[in-house]
């Protein structure tokens, strides 16, 4: 029984210290955001790296998610004789849910990844012990850069994701499966509504916040070297991959309230 | 200007430090000489507050840093330079980057200076030319010369160095050894070397210390310990494994 209780306990107090790490760190950014001056070229290395670079990454996703969403939705609605609601339905789940989601996977694969990788790398070559020894504190240097890019970016990815991905459902249901234009559009104008929208950008600007506490966390606890690093950087990406789809749902049924959906 | 008083470290099951005493004078050079993996860096990264002791005290000018947050230390971090045994420089940033950092980070914007103080310390370091260059192109002796830049430039009035002519050729460890001398001699700098580079020590030190099993096992001059009977410090100094690999 002993050995049961030990077996269960060990993992689960790792877990609870792991979610107290990442809290702690969200705490000390947030603290250091009001207390310490902005180093606005760091800064703006993170919105290039962030937002900029993730570009073609997001319009892929969103193209390709917004068109195959619409042709699927299409074939099951066509047969009920509803065709033209492809619009709305496509419009609404890509700005509520496949927008936001997809957007944070995919970015917790390129940056998540990349961040852990780099602060990692850092801690193992002692660098971050050099910027403390040079009176530097590593969480206002690395971190708070890199969350308030994140900040900015992440609804600004989303919103486009949204667009690329609504547009390129318009152009499949229009020119590819024939659906009447005046009617896709009159019905998607009518069922997404502005709370759609910022349900969307809410859940984008939470998801960033898990992934740049979950990706430097892991990089800041890295040891043992390149294997190390390794591990912590597919950690990184794998433990914010799974952190937003989680709280995805609980942001679902909570925004939900606030943004109700539906036309009312 | 350091004191360390009954410093006990214990890394998972492993007890580091067992309780080192030691004391080093303003404008001094103390070499910390012991075996590898003995626990010299892990004394050294306490001196500046990068590790915190379980027990002990350590007293930078007459403030005892143990219980300081990070804060407060960087006031202590600001008085004391450290070389770190790879060099540490910062991979994203040139040379002339690395050894600006510390002025950048102390205010300074206006280019020209800094400029012109990169290129000072690049002097002092006979590596004038080379500021352009990322680290990755720089041999290990440039690194550790570019990482001791980086620790002086803001003149600090103490200066820790962590292996410094480990992995080097004699001739670069011996310009090495010469900067470290200089910058006693020049600036009256306070200097903890930790080393197991036994021409090192004896080049630079004004005394050395033996840190055996946790503690401080030997304290004198160099001459002290070469004329030392200990069978430990002549196994050390000799480089005698007592037979532990036959």
């Amino acid at each position: 029984m002993v050995r049961f209780f030990n077996a269960l306990g060990t993992p689960l107090l790792s877990f609870f210290q792991y979610l107290g790490e990442v809290v702690l760190l969200a705490a000390d950014t947030f603290r250091c955001i009001f207390t310490h001056k902005l180093r606005w070229k760091l800064f703006l290395n993170q919105v290039v790296e962030i937002g900029l670079l993730s570009q073609l990454v997001v319009v892929i996703t969103g193209g390709f998610t917004g068109a195959v969403f619409a042709a699927q939705t299409f074939f099951q609605f066509n047969k009920i004789g509803m065709g033209s609601a492809t619009g709305a339905v496509v419009s609404v789940s890509i700005c509520r849910e496949l927008g936001p989601v997809l957007t944070a996977l995919m970015v917790a694969g390129r940056v998540g990844a990349a961040m852990s990788a780099e602060i990692g790398t850092m801690k193992v070559t002692e660098q971050i012990d050099a910027l403390r020894a040079l009176a530097v504190y590593p969480t206002d240097y690395l971190v708070v850069p890199r969350a308030l890019a994140m900040m900015v970016s992440m609804p600004l990815l989303v919103a486009e994701c949204i667009a690329v991905g609504v547009a390129a459902g318009y152009f499949i249901a229009i020119f590819l499966l024939e659906i009447n234009g005046t009617y896709y559009m009159a019905n998607m104008v009518r069922w997404t509504r502005n709370r759609d929208i910022i349900m969307g950008l809410s859940k984008a600007f939470c998801f960033g916040i898990l992934i740049v506490f979950i990706s430097c966390q892991k990089g800041l606890s890295a040891r043992e070297g390149a294997v190390g690093v390794g591990r912590a950087t597919t950690e990184a990406v794998v433990n914010s991959s799974l952190a937003v789809l989680i709280c995805n749902f609980f942001l679902t049924m909570l925004l939900n309230i606030i943004y109700p959906a539906g036309y009312q | 200007m350091i004191a360390v008083r009954s410093l006990a470290k214990k890394i998972g099951q492993q007890e580091i430090l067992r309780g080192v005493d030691l004391e080093v004078a303003t404008g001094e050079t103390l070499a910390i000489i012991g075996r590898s993996g003995g626990g010299k860096s892990v004394l050294l990264k306490h001196l500046v507050g990068l590790m915190a002791p379980d027990v002990g005290e350590i007293w930078i000018d007459g403030q005892n840093i143990i219980g300081m947050n990070e804060r407060q230390l960087g006031t202590i971090r600001k008085k004391v330079g450290i070389l770190f045994q790879g060099g540490a420089l910062f991979d994203s940033m040139t040379v002339e980057e690395n050894i600006a950092f510390p002025l950048r980070e102390a205010g300074e914007r206006d280019p020209e200076v800094l400029h012109s103080k990169v290129k000072e310390m690049l002097e002092v370091m006979e590596m004038e030319g080379e500021e352009d260059k990322m680290p990755e192109s720089l041999s290990g002796g440039m690194k550790k010369r570019v990482g001791l830049a980086r620790s002086i430039i803001r003149r600090p009035s103490c200066v820790l160095y962590d292996e410094p002519t480990s992995g080097l050729d004699p001739v670069v460890a011996d310009s090495i050894n010469r900067l470290i001398r200089r910058l006693q001699q020049r600036l009256g700098v306070t200097s903890v070397v930790v080393t197991h580079d036994m021409k090192s020590a004896f080049d630079v030190a004004n005394h050395i210390s033996y840190l055996h099993e946790g503690r401080i096992y030997f304290h004198g001059t160099p001459i002290q310990l070469q004329q030392a009977a200990d069978p430990i410090l002549q196994d050390f100094l000799l480089g005698r494994s007592d037979g532990r690999g036959d």
